[in-house]
Parts: structure tokens; sequence; C-alpha cells
């Protein structure tokens, strides 16, 4: 780069500004309605085994977030957070990448965690912070993360994954140095996916990951779903220009808008970002507009900020688009799937019985994980603790029989 | 051995580093090329390459968190905070991510192979935002580790012990002493435990505890003090977390006495966390009050730099009134 101002100079003669809006990103759509791919679209190569794995998952989180959003109701969670109207943007995008792919996710994405292999019982056990949840009982329901799967576990506050992604993904493209030459393959074996919300694209966060991503190549696939609230602040309160996708273009990122509530759009549209991102080594973005139909959280209530005439007007339920066109493709049939959730339900159930009588994690995973090994504070702290659990039994049920 | 001052033994544990593993980065405001305004990592881009060392743009939340995510990938992660006063935009990165990394997640990710240097402390005529001490605001985190060197060799030692560690650390580099302090610095490998304080100089009479820049006060007064027959034990923390509660307790149950002295301001600082633990292990051993010595419940001023400074004379002053108690 020769220039140090880093600008094409195109010199002007008269007084003008650009307008804030002077972007008007498009917005890739390809499945209609009803269904069918749109006369000038085309669709993207996607095998009937995806497809239905796809909508597999779309199915089941619908089904698992209405369950657990009643658990939550009849006091045997304490917190859920569901994905409705979101369902398509989040499998989607996951089905187009590698299962070895990092996904740094914010806490509305248990669809991509299932889509990769994250069991009902996992779900469950984390939920209901007993011993076997992966997190040791360490955090509210829905901070899911497995290594296994390549899903990073969610932190709570906003935004802190995306500088994050850009350090995993820029780890990920290192790994490809030659040790001798110093210079970079041409091809990255893996990329990371970061989503976020429209609200914590006003983060800081979010300047620094995707400012650091574009100047230092890092093929990570920022994921944004406008869903239009971040809790109870519409969008128009968050901020003002084209959404978030004219963001990406300001840091020099290659942007795509894509309708988040059509399954193919989403998957063709990650497709080629993840193409992108591992050959050309830079990251991209993608902006998924799709509509968050139901409360930011269970301690939320949108009735209080939006109208049901606003609702009603983003009623597209994504799955049901995306299981017409299988239909179409006769890779589904209705009674089957009628059948199949069904059966899903009573799964579900199941293992939240299963769950909520597990016992908690014992007392020694209040210290481990701090550090490597506890260090001899902690230690000393844990063993005055333990002392007095075991003069005072019954003040602490949960752990004093089983201390060791 | 060779002779080396404190930004050359910093440097020299640096290049072992990158050798040694080759995803190993190093990246912070201008340590590319130009080596960082005090020229800590001066020749390593040049011999690593500019994907390995690299500026970063001027962010340093955006340092700390991609530092993260590339420490969870397993690559050691050397990220430079151009001041420890510029630490702070960082701050909910190092202790709502850095430091809980592991926990949150029962040890499914973490990110050991984070090691966060900063040039911290006064000294420099650097005035309130060139001159802070800001070491126990992230002691009051669980989960991060937090060292401070007093010379070349201790810098080297315990750099590559903090970059070696499986958790992360926060390494706080006096600045002061980046010129100042030479000696003799092995130039191979070697490493200095964490969490071990070190008895600098023995003596019966009281201890005096302080760390980093912070040392070579504490051991000026200590000599003034022997010139009047006093007898000090002089220790060096090392590694503010954890701490070596066992090595101050043995110095104090023997000698009775206490003053600890450091540059941040007195209240909340982390001496106050030492006076409450020592006071609980040794109180029947204290023959008077532990006594601090540290900055002014102020910012870091400018003019008045050499009245607010915890200087030689005040922690003279201070070992004398613990010794006429």
């Amino acid at each position: 780069m020769s220039n140090p101002n880093n600008v094409s100079l195109n010199i002007n003669h008269a007084l003008e500004f650009i307008d804030g809006n002077a972007l008007n990103i498009p917005t890739l759509s390809i499945l209609t309605e009803d269904g069918d791919i749109h006369p000038s679209a085309t669709a993207p190569a996607i095998s009937k085994h995806t497809a239905i794995k796809l909508y597999e998952t779309m199915r089941f989180i619908r089904l698992l977030d209405e369950r657990m959003q009643g658990a939550q109701r009849q006091g045997r969670v304490s917190f859920y957070m569901q994905c409705l109207g979101e369902e398509a943007a989040v499998t989607a995008s996951a089905a187009a990448l590698d299962q070895e792919d990092m996904i740094m996710a914010q806490y509305r994405e248990q669809a991509a965690l299932h889509y990769r292999g994250f069991t009902l019982d996992q779900f469950m056990n984390q939920m209901f912070s007993n011993e076997l949840d992966l997190g040791k009982g360490r955090q509210m329901p829905i901070h899911y993360g497995s290594n296994e799967l390549n899903y990073m576990t969610i932190s709570s506050p906003l935004g802190t994954q995306i500088p994050q992604a850009t350090g995993y993904a820029y780890g990920q493209k290192v790994k490809h140095i030659d040790a001798k030459t110093g210079e970079l393959a041409s091809i990255i074996d893996n990329v990371t996916i970061c989503y976020f919300g429209e609200g914590a694209a006003s983060e800081g966060d979010f300047h620094a990951g995707l400012n650091m991503a574009a100047v230092h190549k890092a093929p990570v696939i920022f994921f944004a779903r406008n869903n239009g609230y971040a809790i109870s602040t519409p969008a128009d309160e968050q901020f003002k220009g084209d959404g978030i996708a004219s963001r990406g273009v300001g840091y020099g990122i290659k942007t795509i808008r894509v309708d988040g509530t059509d399954a193919l759009a989403v998957f063709a549209a990650t497709q080629k970002a993840r193409e992108i991102a591992s050959t050309q080594g830079e990251p991209v973005l993608i902006e998924s507009i799709a509509y968050r139909l139901g409360a930011h959280s269970t301690s939320d209530d949108p009735s209080g900020y939006r109208s049901k005439d606003e609702e009603a007007n983003y009623k597209t339920c994504p799955i049901e688009k995306f299981k017409k066109w299988l239909v179409k493709q006769q890779w589904l049939n209705e009674e089957d799937d009628l059948k199949a959730k069904e059966s899903i339900r009573e799964d579900i159930l199941a293992a939240l019985k299963r769950a909520e009588v597990v016992q908690k994690p014992a007392l020694e995973e209040l210290v481990s994980d701090v550090y490597d090994t506890p260090i001899p504070s902690l230690v000393r702290q844990y063993n005055e603790l333990k002392e007095h659990i075991q003069k005072h039994p019954d003040a602490y049920p949960v752990t004093s029989g089983r201390i060791k | 051995m060779a002779k080396m001052n404190m930004l050359h033994a910093i440097n020299s544990a640096l290049d072992i580093t990158m050798n040694e593993h080759p995803q190993a980065c190093i990246f912070g405001e201008d340590v590319g090329y130009f080596g960082g305004v005090f020229r800590a990592t001066s020749g390593l881009q040049e011999k690593y390459g500019k994907h390995r060392v690299f500026n970063t743009p001027l962010t340093e939340q955006g340092i700390l968190g991609f530092a993260n995510g590339l420490a969870a990938f397993g690559a050691p992660a050397l990220a430079e905070i151009q001041f420890a006063d510029y630490i702070f935009p960082a701050f909910d990165q190092i202790v709502n991510e850095s430091a809980k990394f592991r926990y949150r997640s029962g040890n499914e990710f973490n990110v050991g192979t984070l090691t966060v240097r900063t040039p911290y402390g006064g000294g420099i005529a650097g005035g309130l935002y060139h001159s802070q001490s800001p070491e126990a605001y992230f002691a009051h985190t669980p989960g991060l580790k937090i060292v401070v060197p007093r010379n070349p060799y201790q810098a080297k030692g315990l750099l590559r012990a903090s970059i070696k560690d499986d958790n992360p650390v926060i390494f706080f580099e006096p600045k002061r002493l980046y010129r100042a302090s030479t000696g003799e610095v092995p130039e191979e490998d070697y490493s200095i435990e964490l969490g071990k304080a070190e008895v600098v100089q023995e003596g019966s009479d009281i201890t005096v505890l302080a760390w980093g820049a912070q040392m070579e006060i504490i051991e000026d007064a200590a000599k003034q003090a022997s010139e009047q027959g006093i007898h000090c034990e002089v220790i060096d923390l090392r590694s503010i977390l954890p701490w070596d509660i066992d090595t101050i307790a043995k110095s104090v149950t023997k000698t009775g006495r206490l003053v600890i002295s450091h540059e941040a301001p007195i209240t909340n600082g982390f001496g106050a966390e030492i006076a409450a633990s020592i006071q609980q292990a040794c109180f029947l051993h204290l023959e008077s009050p532990i006594l601090r010595v540290c900055g002014l419940d102020t910012p870091y001023p400018l003019a008045l730099e050499k009245e607010y400074v915890p200087d030689a004379l005040k922690v003279l002053a201070a070992i004398k009134q613990s010794m006429d108690f």
C-alpha cells in the first residue's frame, strides 16, 4: 500500500456530502412464501441429506423452545430464550459450514448447536445446571458450549465474542504459515462464524472486531442477526444508516444482506462466504433480516413495547416456508412430519424429567477451573468451606453428603 | 551471561517463545517494525514476519478481544498494551472474558496461552495517563495471574514463566527501569516460578515488602536504615496474584513488623489485602501495626511527583515509626 491515507483520491470540485443513507444494500431472497424458487433466483446446491437435517433441526428447536418456555413459566427452569422467527437464519448458516469450523454465538443460536450434534440431554443438563452439564452448572440456562462440537461457550456480555472470533480465525490462518518462508498457504482449512444481534453491533467490541478482522484478514464470517429489537429497543433507536450491512462496507469487508426467513438464501450466502473466507483469507459480513417473533427472553414482555399489528406483519414462518419447498421436492410428507413432531415432544418431556432430578455439581466444582489448578489461597478457602459444611451438613444438603 | 537492560531481557524472552512455537504471535500498537514505543519488540518482525509480529489498530478492547480468541485457539497470544494506563478500555475483555473463560465453560475452553505485557508506573514525568499502577483492579478478579518483575534477570525469567503458565497472565513492566536497570542475564532460556516471593535481603528487625519499580526504593530505605542499626528483611513479592502469603508470614513471624510499599494509591491498593491477611496470620507475632507507604488517593500528578511518590525517605520514616511503636 503506497498511499499512507489508505484512500483512493477522487478529486471533486463541488462541495458535496455523501448521504448517510446512500448505500441501499439489496436483500437476497430465493424462496417464495409458497416454497417455490423465485423466477430470477438460483437455488443453491443442497443435498437431500443436508436439506432434511436442516429442516429437522429447525423443527426440533421450535418444539424445544415451546416446551422450555412453558417449563420456565412453570418455574422448572429459571430462564429461557427462544429463537422464534430466526430458526432458518441460524440453522441454514450452520448447515453451510464444515463441522470443524468454529461457531462463536451470542445466545440465541441453539439451532446451530443442535445441527452440530448437541443432544437433547445435553441441552437439558445445561438448563438444569446439574452435574452432567458440560459447563458444570456455572452459568444461566442457554449458555451452552462444547469443545467437541467446536461451539464456543456462550458469555453473557454482549459482543465480546466478536473480536474473539477475529482472533480465533486468525489462529486458524496462522496455522498455515510456512515455517521456512513465513508465507501463508492459499487455502485455510477452517474458518470461524460469529453470530450477534443488531443490538450488539452498538458495542465497542463490534467495531474493534470488524476493524481488526479487515486489517489483518482473518477468515471470519460475521453473521448479524438483525431481528429488529435489542430487548425492547427497536433498531431505529439503535443505529442509523442502512442496517448493519452498511457498516461492513465501511470497514472494507465483503458484505451481503439476506432474507433470514429464507433457509435457501441464508445457506447460499453462507456457503459463498465460507468460500471467500477460506480461499481469500478475509472476513465476510452477512446481515440476516428476520423479525424476532417472540420475546427477547422469558424476562421480557414485548406487548409492552410493540403492537400486535406490527407482529402480524412479520408472521412469515421460516420453517413452514422451507417445509413447503421440501414437500415440493418430494423429500418430506406431511403425515411423517406430524408423527415426528409428536415423538419429539415426548422425547423432550422425558429428557426434561431426567435432567431435573440429576444432582447438582459436587462442591469441588466450586473451585475447579478458576485456574488450571487451584491456587493456594483457593485451596485454603475450599478447605475452610468444606470444614464448615461438614460441621453443618443440614444447612447445605446439596453438597454435604458428597464431600470427598 | 550477558549484560542486558530490562528491554533486552524482555525481547530475549519473546524471541525464545517465537522460536519455540510456530503459531505464537506478538501484537499491539506500534509493536511491528517500530518495535513498540519502548522498543521491547525490536527486530522480532524482521525475524518472524508480519503475520506473527504486527501492529494493531488503536483499540485496546480489540487487542484483548483478539488475544482471547487467538489464545482460545491455542496459539501463544503475546499482547502488548502500550501503557498500563490504557488497559481500561480492555477491562471487560480481561476481567469478564480472559479471567472467566475456563471457569464458565467448565474447561471446555480456556485462554491459558494469553500473556498481556504492559508498562506501568511513574518516574518518567508522564503525569496522569502515563504513570498508573493498576494491578489491584485485576487482583480482585479470580482467574488471572499478575506478575511484576524488578530487574532484567527477573523480567526474563518471570516473563518466560508467565508465557508457559497455563493461565492468562498480566505482566506489568516497570517502565522507569526499562533502560535504567541493567544486569547479568543468561542468553539461554530459564524460568522463575510464579507465585513465589523472594527474600532479597535477610534481616531480623522488620520486614519491608514491595514489588516492581518500588523494590529499588525500599532497598535504598533498608540501606539507610541499616546505617542507623535497623536490620530490614527485604522481600520482592514478584507475583501479585497468586501471592505468596507463606513467605511473608514466615518473615513477619520472625521480625514482628511489616512495612508494605507500592506506587498505586493507598485505598484498596494491593497492600490492603496483604495487611489484612498478614494481620490474621501473624497477629500474635506482631510488635507494631502493619504500615503502608503508598501513593496518595489522587490521580498520579505531574509537577508534584516528588511529593506524591512513596520515596525512600518516606519508607525510612515508616520503618522508624514501626520500630519506635
